[in-house]
Order: C-alpha cells, then sequence, then structure tokens
C-alpha cells in the first residue's frame, strides 16, 4: 500500500467541512493524513441557521453539523482555533498564526468569507475597533455579541436588506428593539426578487413592525463612545442605538494571493475545483470564483465539493463542475420565498406568466424563453417551487398550459407527485439530500419523519422542505411509518386521543374543562386546548356538561364574530334565507342605531352587521329580536336553499322548506368545526349544496340525495354521495346522525371534508345507513339530547351570565 | 396606586380592560385566583388582550394567537414582550395596581 499523503484543509466551515466529508466517503481516510485549520474555537456548524439562533428558533447547540469528537473519530486533525496565516508554495506547507507548520501534498483552499463592510465615517473608535454597537453578522460569535449588546436596547439599524439583513433584522425583531433596515438599492432583496415582489414584501415586513428604508446610502456612524445613530448621503439621519452590516460578502482570498495564486474577486479555479496556477491546490466554496462567478449559497458548494471529492481522491478522475444554476427557498420574515434565474425579462422574445394578490402577500412570475424556464419569482405561495425549480434546473420543456405552473388546478394527489419524482430530485436544498437518500434512510430502518431527517440532515436547514420530506417518508415507509404519539392527541395539552379521552371523562365523570385538566393533564393548564376540549365535553355530556367560560373563546363568549380592531359582526338566524320585510326593517334600523359601518350579504344566505362594539351586542339583540344565527362558532352555521319548488320553473323538491327544517333541528349545535350546509331543489345545484359539509339535492321521483364532506373553502372538493332517501324526515334523520358520528369522531378543527376522505365515505355509509356497529339509535338519541339542550345565547342579552361580559372598558374604583 | 376593581368582576380564568388614569390596562385573573396586568393591545394587531385566552399564566391574543407569559410579560410566541404592571389583592380582595411612572 503506498503512504499517504497530507491533505491540509484552510478553513473549518460549511465548504471545507463538506469537502472533507465527501472525501472521507470516497475512502479518503486510507489516501490522505487529514489536517484541517479552523480560526473559530468550535466544531463545524450550519452558518444558514445563524438566523435562527439569533431569533431564539434553535439553540445553539442545534446547528452543530460536526462536533469536535467527530474529527477524532475520522483521524483529522484540526487546529482549533488557529488561523492559517500564510502559504508557502516552494516549501508546501502552511503556516499557523500559533507558529504551526503543516506540510502539505494536496492543499483545499477553503476560508470562505467576510462581511463587507462599507467604508463608514465614525465605524472605529480611534484605537481601531469597531464602535460598541457596530455588528457584522457572520459567525456564532458575532451572534452572541449582537444579541447580548440588544437586550435592554430601544432601536437598531440593518445595513442592508438582502437576505441576511432581513433576518438579522427579524432576529433583532425577537428582542423587542425597533429596527430599521436599510437598502441602498431600490427595493429589498434585489438579488432575488424583482421590484413588484419586493413591494409585496416590505409591506409585510411594516407590517411586522419593521421599518424600510430604501435608496439610502450610509455615509456615518454617529456617536462619541458607542453608536447613537447613522447619517445618510441626503444628509438625513437616524437614531438607533447599534447598527448591524450585513451589506455582503467579501470572499477571504488574500492568504492565495499572497502565495501568488490568481485571484479576481476569488481564488480562480478550473472545473476541478483546482487553482489555475497550481494543481496541488483547490478552492472551495465562497472563497472560489468558476467561470466567473462566486456563489454565496450553499446548494453550489455542495456541487463543488462532490466534485472536488471525485478528483482529488481519484474515485472520478475526470469529473468536472459546470457551474450551477442558482435556485433558492427561503423563509424571510416568516414569508416563503422561492427565486431562480432571471428577475427580469432580457428581451421581448421573453414570455412572462405573473400573477399577483399583493394583499395576501401572493406574487407569483415566471420568465419563460423558447418553452424553457429561464427565472421565477415565488412569494407568499411556493407550492409550485419543487417542480419549477427541477424544471429550471434540468431545462426540462415546460407544458403548454401555463396556468398549470402556477396554480395546482386538478393536480394529482400528493403522494403522486411525491412518488412521480425521480431519485435524484434534491428534496433538502440546504443540506443536498435528494429523494434516493431519503428512500435508502427508510430502508435502513428508519420509519419516521423526525428520524430520517436526524439522519440525512433533510429538513435540518431552513425548514422549508419538512412536509416533503414527511410526504416521501410516509409514501416510502408505506404503512409502517411511525409517528410521534402527539400527533394522535385531540388537543395538545392532554396525552390521549379522542376515543380514549371521551372514555376517560365518562368513566371518570369529568364534565367541567377545568377538570380534565385537573385529572387528566397533571393539572397543567392549556389555553390551545380548551375551545377543543370545552366543544369535547359539550357533545358528550348535552346538558350536563358543567359550563365554564374562560374556556370558550372569545366569539362564544359574546356570541359574535371578533373583528380585526375589535369590535363584532352581529348575525341573526334567516333560516333557509328566507326573511320578511319587519326582520329586514328590524335589521335596518339596528344597523342605523349602532352606527355599524357595513351591512353584508353572507355567503351563507344572511346578513351581517358589522362593526358592533362589544357593549352594544346586548341592546342589538334586544332591538332584532331574532335568535343568534351562529356565525362565530365551531357549530352548525346554517343551511342555505335555493327557491325549490315554490316558484322555480325547474324544481322537482321543496329545497327551502326542508333548509328551514334543518335549521331548526340543528341550530347551535357544536362540533369539532363549522358546519355549513344547504339543500338544492334540483341537480343544477344553485346553493351548492354538493360542496357543503352535507347538502341535500333533490332528484327526480321526490329523492333526495344527501352528499357529506364536501367543501368550497380554503379546500375545494365535491361531497359524497351518503345515500338516497325519499323524504324530508329521512334527510334530517340521516344528517343529523352524520353529524353526531362526525362530533364523535373527529379531530377538533377538521372540517368534514378531511373526516370523510380519512374515515372513508364506505364506511361512513355502513355506520350511518347500514348500521353495521348497531350504534344508529344511540347517535339518534345522543344528538337529540344535545338538540333539546339548545339555548338561544342572545337571551344572554337579558341575563349575562359572568360579570361585565360585555364590557370592553371598565372604569376603576378609586 | 389605584384600587381598580374587586376580584369578582373578572371571572375566573378570564381578562378585562380597565381605565387606569387615561390609560387602558388589560386585568386578567387565573384560574387560581391570581392576577396580572398588562398593557390593553396586542402590539402585533392591537388586538384586545383582555379578550384573549388564559392557560395558567398564558395569555393568548385573540386575533392571531400570539402568546405571553402573564407573569414576565415575556413572549412565548411572539415578537416583543408586553407592558406588564404590578398588581395585588389587598385584604379586602381588592385588585390594587400600580402604574409603572407612579
Amino acid at each position: 500500500m503506498p503512504s499517504k499523503q497530507n491533505l491540509v484543509v484552510i478553513g473549518n466551515g460549511m465548504a471545507g467541512a463538506r469537502a472533507v466529508e465527501e472525501i472521507l466517503a470516497r475512502g479518503g481516510r486510507d489516501l490522505f493524513n487529514i489536517t484541517m485549520f479552523g480560526d473559530e474555537p468550535y466544531g463545524n456548524y450550519n452558518r444558514i441557521l445563524l438566523s435562527n439562533v439569533l431569533n431564539g428558533s434553535q439553540e445553539e447547540s442545534e446547528i452543530f453539523l460536526n462536533p469536535l469528537e467527530w474529527y477524532r473519530e475520522n483521524g483529522i486533525i484540526l487546529h482549533v482555533g488557529v488561523y492559517a496565516e500564510s502559504i508557502l508554495r516552494r516549501s508546501k506547507c502552511v503556516l499557523g498564526c500559533d507558529g504551526t507548520i503543516e506540510p502539505y501534498d494536496k492543499l483545499i483552499v477553503a476560508t470562505g468569507s467576510q462581511s463587507f463592510v462599507p467604508p463608514l465615517e465614525g465605524l472605529t473608535l480611534p484605537d481601531g475597533r469597531y464602535k460598541p454597537g457596530v455588528f457584522v453578522f457572520r459567525t456564532l460569535d458575532d451572534c452572541r455579541e449582537i444579541a447580548e449588546y440588544a437586550r435592554g436596547r430601544g432601536r437598531a439599524a440593518v445595513i442592508g436588506g438582502g437576505l441576511l439583513g432581513l433576518e438579522a433584522a427579524r432576529g433583532l425583531q425577537n428582542f423587542g428593539v425597533k429596527v430599521d433596515v436599510i437598502q441602498f438599492a431600490p427595493y429589498l432583496m434585489n438579488q432575488q426578487l424583482d421590484p413588484q415582489a419586493a413591494a409585496i414584501l416590505k409591506t409585510i415586513m411594516e407590517r411586522m413592525g419593521v421599518g424600510v428604508l430604501l435608496g439610502k446610502n450610509t455615509t456615518a456612524v454617529l456617536g462619541e463612545e458607542a453608536v447613537s445613530g447613522l447619517r445618510f448621503a441626503d444628509d438625513t439621519s437616524l437614531g438607533c442605538d447599534m447598527v448591524v452590516i450585513a451589506a455582503g460578502i467579501k470572499p477571504n482570498a488574500e492568504i492565495a494571493a499572497r502565495c501568488g495564486l490568481s485571484v479576481q474577486r476569488a481564488i480562480l479555479v478550473d472545473n476541478q475545483m483546482r487553482s489555475i496556477d497550481d494543481p496541488e491546490i483547490y478552492a472551495v466554496g465562497e472563497c472560489a470564483q468558476h467561470r466567473g462567478n462566486v456563489y454565496g449559497l450553499v446548494a453550489p458548494l455542495w456541487e463543488q465539493a462532490k466534485v472536488l471529492a471525485d478528483h482529488i481522491t481519484g474515485h472520478k478522475p475526470d469529473a468536472a463542475y459546470h457551474g450551477s444554476k442558482i435556485a433558492t427557498k427561503l423563509k424571510v420574515m416568516g414569508v416563503e420565498v422561492a427565486a431562480m434565474g432571471i428577475t427580469e425579462a432580457a428581451d421581448e422574445r421573453d414570455e412572462i406568466v405573473q400573477f399577483t394578490e399583493p394583499k395576501k402577500g401572493t406574487y407569483k412570475k415566471l420568465i419563460i424563453r423558447d418553452g424553457h424556464l429561464a427565472g421565477a419569482i415565488l412569494l407568499g405561495d411556493i407550492s409550485k417551487a419543487a417542480y419549477l425549480m427541477q424544471a429550471f434546473d434540468r431545462g426540462t420543456p415546460l407544458p403548454e398550459d401555463r396556468l398549470s405552473l402556477l396554480f395546482d388546478i386538478g393536480a394529482p394527489a400528493k403522494q403522486v407527485t411525491v412518488q412521480e419524482l425521480p431519485p435524484d430530485a434534491q428534496i433538502c436544498n440546504c443540506n443536498g439530500v435528494n429523494k434516493a437518500a431519503i428512500l435508502a434512510c427508510v430502508n435502513g430502518g428508519c420509519h419516521s419523519p423526525k428520524a430520517v431527517m436526524e439522519k440525512t440532515r433533510a429538513g435540518m436547514g431552513c425548514g422549508s422542505c419538512k412536509s416533503m420530506v414527511t410526504e416521501i417518508v410516509e409514501w416510502a415507509c408505506d404503512g409502517k411509518l411511525e409517528e410521534d404519539p402527539s400527533v394522535h392527541y385531540y388537543v395538545p395539552g392532554v396525552p390521549l386521543t379522542k376515543p380514549d379521552l371521551i372514555k376517560a371523562c365518562r368513566e371518570q365523570n369529568l364534565k367541567s374543562v377545568s377538570a380534565v385538566f385537573q385529572v387528566l393533564a397533571g393539572g397543567k393548564e392549556d389555553a390551545a386546548s380548551k375551545p377543543g376540549l370545552a366543544s369535547l365535553l359539550n357533545t358528550i355530556w348535552a346538558g350536563e356538561y358543567v359550563d365554564e367560560r374562560d374556556a370558550r373563546f372569545i366569539n362564544d363568549r359574546v356570541h359574535a364574530n371578533i373583528q380585526k380592531d375589535g369590535t363584532f359582526s352581529v348575525i341573526p338566524q334567516i333560516p333557509g334565507g328566507v326573511t320578511t320585510p319587519d326582520q329586514l326593517r328590524r335589521i335596518a334600523d339596528a344597523a342605523e342605531k349602532y352606527n355599524a359601518p357595513m351591512v353584508k350579504l353572507t355567503g351563507g344566505q344572511r346578513i351581517d352587521i358589522l362593526g358592533i362594539k362589544k357593549e352594544d351586542l346586548p341592546n342589538i339583540w334586544r332591538d332584532l329580536d331574532m335568535p343568534s344565527g351562529y356565525a362565530y362558532a365551531k357549530r352548525y352555521r346554517t343551511c342555505k336553499s335555493c327557491v325549490g319548488t315554490d316558484l322555480c320553473r325547474f324544481g322537482v323538491g321543496d329545497s327551502t322548506s326542508l333548509a328551514i327544517k334543518i335549521e331548526q333541528h340543528l341550530q347551535g349545535i357544536d362540533a369539532p368545526a363549522k358546519l355549513k350546509l344547504a339543500t338544492a331543489g334540483c341537480p343544477r345545484n344553485c346553493s351548492e349544496a354538493m360542496v357543503k359539509d352535507v347538502g341535500a339535492v333533490a332528484v327526480e321521483g321526490g329523492r333526495w340525495e344527501i352528499y357529506v364532506g364536501g367543501a368550497a373553502g380554503s379546500h375545494v372538493r365535491k361531497g359524497d354521495v351518503l345515500c338516497v332517501v325519499d323524504s324530508h324526515e329521512d334527510v334530517l334523520k340521516y344528517t343529523a346522525r352524520f353529524i353526531q358520528y362526525y362530533r364523535e369522531n373527529a379531530k377538533y378543527l377538521e372540517r368534514t371534508y378531511g373526516f370523510v376522505e380519512r374515515i372513508g365515505i364506505e364506511k361512513i355509509r355502513s355506520v350511518i345507513v347500514g348500521d353495521s356497529e348497531g350504534i344508529a339509535s344511540r347517535l339518534d338519541d345522543a344528538i337529540n339530547e344535545s338538540i333539546a339542550a339548545y339555548k338561544d345565547p342572545w337571551k344572554e342579552a337579558y341575563n349575562p351570565v359572568t360579570p361585565n361580559q360585555f364590557s370592553s372598558l371598565l372604569p376603576v374604583l378609586q | 396606586m389605584t384600587v381598580v376593581a374587586p376580584l369578582s368582576a373578572i371571572p375566573a380564568g378570564e381578562g378585562r380592560t380597565f381605565l387606569v388614569s387615561g390609560k387602558r390596562i388589560a386585568v386578567f385573573r387565573t384560574r387560581s385566583d391570581e392576577v396580572f396586568a398588562t398593557q390593553a393591545d396586542c402590539p402585533h394587531k392591537a388586538g384586545p388582550l383582555a379578550d384573549g385566552l388564559l392557560g395558567g399564566t398564558t395569555l393568548v391574543c385573540p386575533l392571531h394567537s400570539w402568546k405571553w407569559d402573564l407573569a414576565s410579560g415575556e413572549p412565548l410566541m411572539a415578537s416583543c414582550p408586553l407592558e406588564t404592571y404590578p398588581v395585588h389583592l389587598d385584604s379586602e380582595e381588592r385588585i390594587v395596581l400600580t402604574l409603572n411612572s407612579e
């Protein structure tokens, strides 16, 4: 066996460590004695996640990739905290700042980059150190110092409106400081976005309390002994207690330049990632310049590290790097962004496909050249990102139907999508994990998304691919999936599934939310679990339920729907959408009397009086003298209807009186999620009954088709036919029985469309119609008990149930 | 110091907003009868915090479910803390509050 060569790596960041990992994976331990220089006093960590450490969403310990033991285990000598001072090419060795001399046969320069700091007046103290309050954001130590300084400060400025600057701003907000982002360019993230997308992002950021100053050239840092503000070229200034500079990066190529290697912006390398001047010296990552490009993102770095390893180990002597197409998927200030390629059309041959909905923060733009994707920007909704990034990366031709590139219209089920991805499709762009690696991990015995993510690191970067990784693992496990038990709890604060929780409540006679916490959750109250428990206990105990009002969401405490300004919307019951001139007059009078800023017809065929003050609620209810329409609760809401047989020339069934009967039967019934019903007098479906939680559609011959599990909200689904019956009475019977089954078995907030898909319509039909479990009459009795317990909550206008129930502002005693 | 109200003015596990020296203050009573006081409006979108859900000393804003610990005002799922005010019960079970400026 030939003796081993000395491989020295300068830099222990993401590029250096990754290159070494790739070399080890190709048997590098038998070929080389590996020595690394790292000037930070740690093992190797994921720099991309520093912003998470700053904003508190991850601990420092979570971002380490390779702890110090890893180096020992792999026989690597790591000079921790030692800065490599110079490369002596003639004697082939590297000098460390502590006097270390390491001879090399092969050398990898992976020195990365540093923050680019513009030459600002007043940046430093006379001794050359940064003025207290001035920071860059590059290393774990920077992150710690920023965090320490930010506590208790009033205001911070971030110079740089690129990705890093925005992440720094987000992190700083966490310390309660008011943050302003100063951007030199005329719009934010000008590397990845176009002005239109950037404008939407700016609005979102401002809504989150971050100030954005565009086109501002910072010239000076103000303050004698510490930062007190910034001055700009237009002679304006901004007061701040600290400033974080995130204005770009500068490759660390000095050490290479000093030993005579060709350096422009960074070290010039060939297709094997070798310096163009010295075949024994490689460069990788942000310090390397390949065909004019210097990449500051992680995905190209992974590709470079692979080529370098293939070549240096002789694994694939003809391996070559041909540059990377840059596609990024990230989360900025909580907004999902995917961007790739060019951001503007280059000439009129380029076709632009664009969709914008600024109010929702959604923006999509594709630039298509000769049928291929040349660039794309997705903001807010990035559901199509995986497909587009792949089409971009591979240069595959795009389908003619451009609409389907922006939206999932009639798209195949997600599983098919996951199944159809080719094995080499990169799923995690932070850690460079492809579908094949995830499958291999599942086949190797990891049967939960969590285990796979920990093992492969897929999803452990920015986290944006977690749902996709989960889907692939679920699909690959094919029934052998092991899950975290808490996903099965009915509510997060009580460690029981819904059937177990119901059983425990019945057996131990738990009739109030506080009793459940006391007995089943170790006395620990969980705010988010309260409304779900209240709903379930009401279902279990009906009239015996001990109603604790603090367990209710505000809407259910005051029987109205809270609006963004703290006022409420009032929707009286109008069964079947049939009203009278007298009711309309009362509604009109009430709207005027209580200064309602808006009166609106709802989608459920009712009338919404908006903008009512909390203290006016009992008064308006008294004036209206109509029952509550329950348009604020996880309960039966409404049953809309078409005109039916009375006047319509097509109607084959009396849908209107059926809708009124349904409403009077089921009014106020609580459920895991809201219930919206409809009846239609003929299959023309004017009242959209086929896309309701429950819908009854009249068909010729005096019969009614009952649809369940329909939806036409954020999710669109045509309901499944539960059964066909021939009387109003049977519609009522099966509707009520289905709803009771749903009440007892659905997860909290699970709408019927999810419930029906989860349980399966065949199973539901056999239980509800065929009585396959012998529970039909029990279900009927149970819902009848709840129906009997119905009380119009608006009667609380006459006797409030809690002190100051409807007060929005109370005076003090003295 | 301001005598805000008798403890019974606030139902257990809920909050109410009071006008204290011209300033709106949210006062909460937990189910174990501890009292807390914070700024009245959510720092996010000015939601009425007194209308929020309580779990122990955790407060959830009714508009977008931002969360804080009432005892410290520290954010649990939010990007900034709440202003809190010292508040206690006197011998007559009345809620007594001190504005920070007093």
